[in-house]
């Protein structure tokens, strides 16, 4: 299991979405992924795509003009 | 017989139609998975990202709320390189504006058919309605849509598939046609009657109003870009600026881009690397990008222009600084011009 870091700071949704499923699809299951982004909408998008994709939301949230989310990379079928 | 095993990918727009679609499809038994092309030139989402009057409003990505709505899994495609061709070359043409309705549902279905091999799936499903659409919804264009795509009778079109020849999955079996819809025209009230009968209550409205390119400012914008720019070509960025702020062209050779608000101005502030940037310092008032090679007479006008829209407008004078990629920066003094000396025609 490693951790990985993913930038998607100046990135309108969906590309943070996208960013992170391209990184994701990269990865192996119980990876940890660590985003932050500047869109605001990401804290809500981010989480509802680990959510219809089997992915763990461990922590997702505002931390001054940026969003965190880090998310554990579940069972992979691709 | 309807048969777990066939698998059917559904262009989810977010909107109700392709919610309706896909829940019909899945109620036959049918393993579906979403798909979700961004060209660059959706509206959800960015706006209210960008703008601080709008953050009030829920964000969110409707096509993500309709997957989950629907418990399938979403794939979201970055298109936004392929998509140039569709916009700049349309074979069919625009409609009201920059939209290439029937090119864009053509491209959209072919990559869906691109997927769908790719990932051994049976057929496309989308939620047209014959009608429903003035360009790429007709009964002589769905046709197009289906030959153009390559996708043939592999496209099915669930809420009107009575209205049209039985496709691959309905005459295998693998679908029940009795089990899909006739609708056709502008009325929603069908969708909504079916959407109750399914028992959602909330869903994006309306259908199809998804494309800053049926916007007639934006396309504007979006002509004026392509006639002040050596080709038609753009990247993320160019398309992202025309979504922002107040476009002034006073020049030929220049354009100035206006926060109109904070949220904007703070958007902005990602490009001053890339842009000349006007602001005044001695009163508040918007940030200003410089899309051009402009003189310094042409930075002096740009000056005296976006005095006029902070709160210095009424001043004699105020102090604008104008500030380089490179880091370099300089106070220039200049009078706010006055209203009468902004051209209309200015506004892009």
């Amino acid at each position: 299991m490693s951790t990985y870091q993913l930038d998607a700071r100046r990135l309108l949704c969906p590309m943070p979405v996208i960013k992170v499923q391209n990184r994701a699809s990269e990865l192996n299951t119980g990876d940890i992924l660590e985003v932050v982004c500047t869109d605001p909408g990401a804290v809500n998008d981010v989480p509802a795509w680990c959510r219809i994709n089997g992915h763990e939301v461990i922590s997702a949230g505002q931390e001054g003009d940026e969003v965190k989310i880090i998310l554990q990379i579940g069972e992979t079928d691709e | 017989m309807p048969n777990q095993k066939h698998k059917a990918v559904s262009l989810i727009s977010g909107g109700l139609d392709s919610l309706l679609a896909t829940k019909v499809v899945m109620e036959q038994g049918i393993h579906v998975e979403g798909i979700n092309f961004f060209t660059g030139f959706c509206v959800e989402g960015h706006t209210h990202a960008i703008r601080k009057r709008d953050q009030d409003k829920p964000k969110r990505n409707n096509a993500l709320w309709v997957a989950e709505q629907l418990g399938i899994k979403l794939h979201i495609i970055d298109v936004i390189d392929e998509y140039k061709d569709v916009l700049i070359n349309p074979k069919h043409g625009y409609g009201a504006n920059l939209n290439p309705c029937l090119d864009c549902k053509t491209f959209m279905v072919s990559k869906a058919l691109q997927w769908l091999e790719e990932h051994e799936f049976d057929f496309i499903i989308t939620g047209e309605v014959i009608g429903q659409r003035p360009m790429s919804q007709r009964k002589d264009t769905m046709p197009v849509v289906a030959r153009d795509s390559g996708a043939g009778d592999r496209l099915l079109r669930p809420l009107c598939a009575q209205n049209l020849p039985a496709t691959l999955p309905e005459r295998e079996g693998w679908v029940k046609r009795e089990g899909l819809y006739g609708f056709s025209g502008r009325s929603r009230k069908p969708q909504m009657a079916l959407a109750a009968e399914f028992g959602f209550e909330e869903y994006a409205q309306p259908a199809g109003g998804c494309c800053f390119l049926t916007d007639k400012n934006y396309s504007d914008k979006l002509v004026d870009m392509w006639q002040h720019h050596s080709s038609r070509d753009y990247e993320l960025d160019d398309i992202m600026l025309l979504k922002v702020g107040r476009h002034i062209r006073p020049r030929d050779n220049f354009k100035m881009i206006i926060g109109r608000e904070e949220g904007e101005n703070k958007f902005m502030e990602g490009y001053r690397k890339e842009f000349i940037s006007l602001f005044c310092s001695s009163h508040s008032g918007p940030l200003v990008l410089i899309d051009g090679d402009v003189s310094d007479e042409d930075l002096l006008l740009a000056a005296s222009i976006a005095a006029r829209f902070g709160q210095g407008r009424t001043a004699e004078s105020v102090v604008m600084e104008i500030n380089y990629p490179d880091g370099q920066s300089k106070p220039v003094a200049v009078a706010p011009i006055a209203p009468a000396n902004i051209d209309e025609a200015w506004y892009v």
